[in-house]
């Protein structure tokens, strides 16, 4: 996955609570295994039904390349679908900003260096009003190293994250590579069921 | 460490805890993986990238079930844009030593009805799916987690899920249910009690009266529902009807082992001191059917009840009202009984299973489809489809003039292409709301069985209970 360090570019305001990963992604407008994610991003509520603009937000010329994406609570409630993530990161959308952050869609975005920032009371309303105000006329910045967001008249605001999301998302890990660091624990722990529990390490169809 | 007891939950995490990573995750031992071929072909070519090996192909299961046709003698090429999925399932599944549960094997279905009607999944058992409802299986006491297209690499590589463990919340559905009340109801009500947020960040136990009494089949919508409430595992600790359910499935262990499963698993219950982080009651004694009538699942009432008036409710829920209201076409204040439907879909990991069918079929029998109603019937396994048939539901439901589908997801995530159309009022026994899920500007109900069936009969939105 691509590290995330610092971040720089239009903070796109969709101040709703539970935008969900089928608004995000609505897959049933997508054919084949590879699309174009970016093209797919909210592509149902973007236009009306004969294809044509209806003024949404992202439809706006300054979103043409979204950095950020500021909404409220519960973002990417719904399905588990990965190509969520993978839709705003083919829209050029690095970092979501929200009160908070459904857990499934959370975890899709640091396994695919997209940052997610969870700000809340007066901070949060302020950030808000800022990135509505501005839209997207100037840029606003990330810092995940020094965990803030800066306005572009010189706010900066706070964000926690987990030292260890922290170092994920800064250096890219293969998540694979650091579980198998521990295979020899994995091992032991299928031979120990193997002994105890023998049931749970085969998956035997007893009618064959 | 305390002597204080532990939860369900807790028992089950410990029991599969292989270790920590330096990052402060948790690595957890995954039992039983079941992929399916909306989201597994992208793993199996992110694997194959990588030059990894799936590790456990003898603990993994593929299942054709999203992008496939309902549409009897269906092919690989029915829905031609789904052909491309059936085929890199199959492909990737092969090239990996999986057994996939393909169009026209007698075991293929949606995954998360196969999985414990198979037996695959067991109590206390962890599972995993890359789909959100892979929570349904908690319905057996199994602990399952939905997770994404990496997260299901990740697995197929490693066997193990990496989690902070989440905090742990009961809750206690107290009282009994009444007549046309059944699990789906239940999991309705607790969602609008909990909002679709309020399960965020822990793992949720069903307890009490209600869910000791679900068969099930029951239990299976019930915590198929958990993630409606934001949470990603829900589930029943199980008990000897649990244990009666799984006995003797394809699966399932047999002689010494079933004996030495048993005694292990009637150890998994919460201990009478353990302590939750959350825990909240609902009584469901004088729970009617229930009926969702905006665009997410917790905007939730009664059947004999109202459409909410937005001004009358908490600021915050103001303009999501009042959005929904316009979206659905509803009268704020106005009762839901009696709106006109143009779409029944019974079906989905929600509500297809046996006792589904044959509660919509007993409401079916004798009467006709309402003119201008297209209503499908879709069972949730080929299994379940030859069940139905050997009782005579698929006659109920054609005689009345239902489509009798082939096993598949189909019009509950709309990704076969099964869709409806704009402006039409759906009642549907799937699992999500959500505007467009089930086709630009589809309005869609969330019910159980029951009142998909009288709707389906009557054309309009009906309390079943005055059939």
């Amino acid at each position: 996955m691509q590290p995330f360090t610092t971040l720089s570019g239009p903070a796109m305001p969709m101040i709703e609570d539970d935008i969900n990963t089928d608004q995000i992604a609505p897959l049933q407008l997508s054919k084949g295994l590879t699309p174009d994610w970016g093209a797919l991003l909210f592509k149902r509520q973007r236009m009306n039904a004969d294809g044509s603009d209806n003024g949404h937000v992202l439809n706006k010329p300054q979103y043409k390349s979204p950095a950020i994406l500021v909404a409220n609570e519960n973002f990417g409630c719904g399905s588990s679908r990965e190509s969520a993530v993978w839709c705003l990161i083919g829209a050029g959308i690095r970092c979501v900003i929200a009160r908070s952050i459904a857990d499934i869609f959370r975890e899709n975005c640091l396994l695919n260096g997209l940052l997610p920032i969870e700000l809340s009371g007066a901070e949060m309303d302020r950030l808000q009003a800022l990135v509505t105000e501005i839209d997207g006329a100037q840029p606003f910045s990330v810092d995940l190293p020094a965990q803030s967001v800066r306005a572009p008249n010189g706010d900066t605001f706070a964000f926690e994250i987990s030292d260890s999301d922290k170092t994920r998302l800064l250096e890219g890990l293969d998540e694979v590579g650091l579980t198998m660091k521990h295979e020899s624990e994995i091992v032991a722990f299928e031979d120990k069921m193997r002994a105890t529990m023998p049931w749970t390490q085969e998956a035997r169809d007893r009618r064959r | 460490m305390t002597d204080r007891g532990r939860t369900f939950f807790d028992k089950i995490w410990d029991q599969h805890l292989v270790g920590q990573r330096t990052d402060g995750r948790e690595l957890v031992y995954i039992d039983r993986h079941v992929l399916h071929d909306l989201h597994a072909p992208h793993a199996f070519g992110k694997l194959a990238q990588a030059g990894r090996k799936l590790r456990r192909p003898d603990l993994t299961f593929s299942m054709q079930d999203h992008s496939v046709s309902v549409q009897p003698g269906r092919t690989d090429d029915t829905y031609a844009d789904g052909a491309v999925f059936v085929r890199a399932m199959r492909e990737g599944s092969a090239k990996n030593g999986v057994r996939v549960f393909d169009l026209g094997d007698p075991d293929q279905g949606i995954s998360h009805v196969v999985a414990p009607e198979l037996g695959l999944v067991l109590p206390g058992a962890t599972h995993a799916v890359p789909d959100s409802h892979a929570c349904t299986v908690g319905g057996l006491g199994a602990l399952a987690f939905g997770c994404g297209t990496t997260e299901l690499e990740h697995i197929l590589a490693t066997q193990v899920i990496t989690l902070f463990r989440p905090k742990r919340m009961r809750v206690n559905l107290l009282g009994s249910l009444g007549a046309d009340v059944a699990g789906k109801d239940v999991a309705l009500a607790v969602i609008a009690k909990l909002g679709v947020a309020g399960g965020r960040g822990f793992a949720i136990e069903f307890a009490g009266s209600v869910a000791r009494a679900l068969p099930i089949e029951g239990r299976l919508t019930l915590c198929n529902l958990t993630i409606e409430m934001g949470s990603r595992s829900g589930f029943i600790a199980p008990d000897d009807a649990t244990f009666n359910w799984i006995k003797g499935r394809p699966f399932a262990p047999d002689s010494a082992q079933w004996d030495q499963a048993l005694a292990h698993w009637r150890t998994l219950f919460t201990d009478a001191d353990a302590l939750f982080d959350k825990e909240i009651d609902v009584d469901c004694s004088d729970l009617a059917p229930q009926i969702t009538w905006g665009t997410e699942p917790s905007q939730v009432i009664g059947i004999d009840g109202r459409v909410p008036d937005p001004s009358k409710l908490e600021v915050d829920k103001r303009g999501p009202a009042e959005r929904a209201i316009a979206y659905m076409g509803l009268e704020p204040g106005a009762a839901i009984e009696g709106l006109p439907v143009g779409r029944v879909f019974i079906g989905s990991c929600t509500n297809s299973r046996l006792p589904d069918l044959e509660i919509a079929a007993s409401i079916v029998k004798g009467r006709k489809v309402a003119p201008g109603v297209t209503a499908w019937a879709v069972p949730g396994s080929s299994q379940v489809k030859r069940d139905a048939e050997a009782r005579g539901l698929d006659r109920i439901f054609k005689e009345a003039g239902f489509l009798w589908g082939e096993s598949g997801c189909s019009m509950c995530a709309g990704t076969n292409g099964d869709m409806g159309q704009a402006g039409e009022r759906v009642l549907s026994t799937t699992n999500r709301n959500f505007e467009n899920r089930q086709g630009r500007g589809v309005r869609t109900h969330l019910v159980g069985p029951a009142l998909a069936a009288a709707a389906a009969v009557t054309g309009c939105i009906t309390d079943v209970r005055k059939l």
